[in-house]
């Protein structure tokens, strides 16, 4: 009871900006800020050609809005503040990690490569370390994919190392 | 209106999507609206009707499916079965799996086939009223399916209205439909087509999830043994057959309001239960009235959920969205000329609804022992692959890597999202209403010469705007009359 009594002290003392409320207002209001900013660039249109309103008009209206909304949501959480959140575990930051590598591997090297490697990478931090399971995820279920869309829906994978020696 | 259906192939995209519909269900994470958008590249190869069979038995099996997983393993396999848990996992504690499971199957499918029943009345109605609307209305219209979604959605009515005015902000990227004028493109060529609904989905949905499993490795799931399902007894079906009708039509009325239908539906379906219930004080320990009155709810949703979507064009729920989008890939425009044009197609989907809940129900009866031992597929196996087929087919629809590299944004940012409490299924309807939004908006501008006011001077469209306010004042009065 103590302990649970200390923790939410300690939650009640934390400066403004390191609660969930704050940092979820700022992301949003500083995104929107950013694209607000951008609507501003855009061409316009002469208004012999214009039907109704400009092509900014609508987003501005939109990003507006959800500023507006994203204030009234941090002012009602003085009041009644959100719950809070356990902190996130070691393999949520290695499958983010893998998303990197993924994005990487399929710019510089190859796309099937790419998937392999996040498969057995994810699969390995998840706890699997069963060879045939990793070799299952990481390679033979990709290939089967792999061929299943290239044969059935005709589709061409982008090359790469591994995919032009399927192709060529 | 069979008549299109009796043909090989139909059956065969039939069974299968029931079938794979079911898997999708049973496996927690996973579900019918996943399960769509990941099938969706697949559906190109077939013809248009097939392709929307296989969307809807993916549809209505998928949310039985969810309640094998809630009855078993306390665990909603979709949303939608939530409710289910509270009386189906008691009672398959008290060694009475196969009753709560034969309850659940037998209600399941009363609700779909009524829910149907609905649909093939319904739908042309509001297709005719739909020939009186004009630019305003729809734009009305849309205003009014995105109020109740915040309305009665999950969450806060505030939270989904920013994530609704976020995916209508993702439609306005690329070029400008009316003037052709590069918005939010950044100089990326890729983007001058807009966003997609594929990556956006499938991240939002398929990748977000696998994030959130990646933080609940630790979750050992306690499965209950199921020897086989029971029929109902008699005694079961005196106490239940009103609270099933009931149900019924509570889940098709809240189906056809745009919001996250089975899900709202099934709670209230099970919350109306308990009030008329005899023996309310059972409910929570395991009562057959509680498992009927949420399953027969969220089954109920699905053929409410297709009204609006085949009759206006506006999705009900997250799932038919894709429906809708399975729809314009393959060249049909939803709305009142589908009505007139090709009766054929829509009497095809009304009766693959039908069917499909014939076939859960036989699949969920017979086969939901099979079904239950897939939850046993570890996740650091499942994942992964979920992955892999993920990728393929976000990249297969305009093969494209950077529709890839969305995807894995939008996982990102789903995940972020759910864990603030913002739901994601208001993003996937602003992002498919966007176009409408604002294309109506500025049609009926340059209709009304510009003056706002000219929207109150139409009668259809000023009842949607007032039923628009009354949507967004109503979790208002409600928190009021709570704190009261």
């Amino acid at each position: 009871m103590n302990n649970v009594r200390n923790k939410k002290r300690a939650n009640k003392s934390l400066p403004f900006f390191f609660k969930d409320e704050f940092k979820v207002f700022f992301v949003i209001i500083f995104v929107s800020t950013i694209l607000l900013v951008t609507t501003f660039t855009f061409d316009k249109v002469p208004p012999i050609l214009n039907r109704g309103i400009q092509p900014a008009t609508f987003p501005k209206g939109l990003l507006v809005l959800i500023m507006f909304l994203t204030t009234i949501i941090y002012y009602l959480s003085f009041k009644n503040p959100w719950k809070k959140e356990k902190k996130l575990p070691k393999p949520f930051f290695l499958t983010i990690l893998s998303f990197i590598f993924f994005v990487i591997i399929s710019k510089t090297l190859d796309f099937f490569l790419a998937i392999s490697v996040l498969s057995i990478f994810v699969s390995y931090n998840w706890g699997e370390k069963r060879v045939f399971y990793l070799l299952l995820v990481g390679i033979i279920f990709p290939l089967v994919v792999f061929i299943f869309f290239e044969m059935i829906l005709g589709l061409r994978f982008p090359p790469g190392i591994i995919t032009n020696l399927y192709y060529y | 209106m069979m008549a299109p259906l009796f043909s090989s192939k139909l059956l065969i995209v039939l069974l299968f999507g029931t079938l794979f519909g079911l898997i999708l269900g049973v496996l927690p994470g996973l579900g019918p609206t996943t399960g769509g958008a990941l099938i969706l590249p697949f559906t190109m190869t077939l013809d248009p009707l097939s392709a929307i069979v296989l969307l809807t038995s993916i549809y209505c099996a998928g949310t039985y499916g969810g309640a094998i997983t809630a009855v078993l393993i306390n665990t909603p396999g979709t949303p939608a079965a939530a409710a289910t848990c509270l009386d189906g996992y008691p009672l398959a504690q008290k060694g009475e799996a196969g009753r709560a499971l034969g309850m659940a199957t037998v209600s399941s499918t009363v609700g779909g086939i009524f829910s149907v029943i609905v649909l093939v009345f319904f739908a042309p109605v509001l297709a005719k009223l739909a020939y009186e609307f004009g630019q305003p209305e729809y734009f009305a219209l849309a205003i009014f399916g995105l109020t109740m979604l915040a309305s009665i959605g999950e969450g806060s009515p505030i939270k989904n209205l920013i994530a609704g005015a976020f995916g209508i902000l993702i439609s306005t990227v690329g070029k400008d439909f009316m003037t052709s004028i590069d918005r939010f493109t950044y100089g990326i060529n890729e983007l001058s087509v807009g966003i997609g609904f594929i990556p956006v989905v499938v991240g939002l949905f398929a990748i977000s999830e696998m994030l959130t499993q990646s933080t609940l490795l630790d979750q050992v799931f306690k499965r209950v043994a199921l020897k086989a399902v029971k029929l109902p007894s008699l005694d079961d079906y005196k106490k239940t057959w009103k609270t099933i009708l009931r149900s019924s039509g509570i889940g098709s009325f809240i189906g056809v309001l745009p919001a996250e239908g089975g899900t709202v539906a099934s709670l209230i379906g099970y919350a109306e239960a308990k009030r008329f219930s005899k023996e309310p004080e059972e409910f929570g320990k395991g009562s057959i009235e509680g498992i009927a009155g949420a399953e027969a709810a969220n089954n109920a949703a699905t053929g409410g959920a297709m009204v609006p979507t085949l009759a206006l064009g506006i999705p009900g729920s997250a799932t038919t969205a894709v429906i809708l989008t399975g729809l314009i890939i393959h060249g049909v425009r939803p709305g009142p000329d589908l009505f007139r044009e090709q009766p054929d197609f829509l009497y095809g989907i009304f009766g693959a609804m039908l069917i499909a809940n014939v076939l859960f129900f036989i699949f969920g009866f017979f086969g939901a022992k099979l079904f239950a031992r897939i939850t046993l597929v570890p996740n650091k196996i499942l994942w992964p692959m979920i992955f892999a087929v993920s990728v393929c087919g976000t990249y297969s629809l305009s093969q494209s890597i950077i529709d890839v590299w969305i995807m894995l944004f939008f996982g990102a940012l789903g995940f972020f999202m759910r864990r603030f409490g913002f739901s994601v299924v208001p993003v996937i309807i602003g992002l498919i209403l966007g176009e409408l939004v604002e294309g109506t908006l500025r049609q009926s501008l340059v209709i009304f010469d510009g003056n706002w006011l000219m929207f109150l001077t139409r009668p259809i469209a000023l009842t949607f705007f007032i039923l628009s306010f009354i949507a967004l004042a109503f979790p208002l009065l409600r928190s009021k009359k709570q704190k009261k």
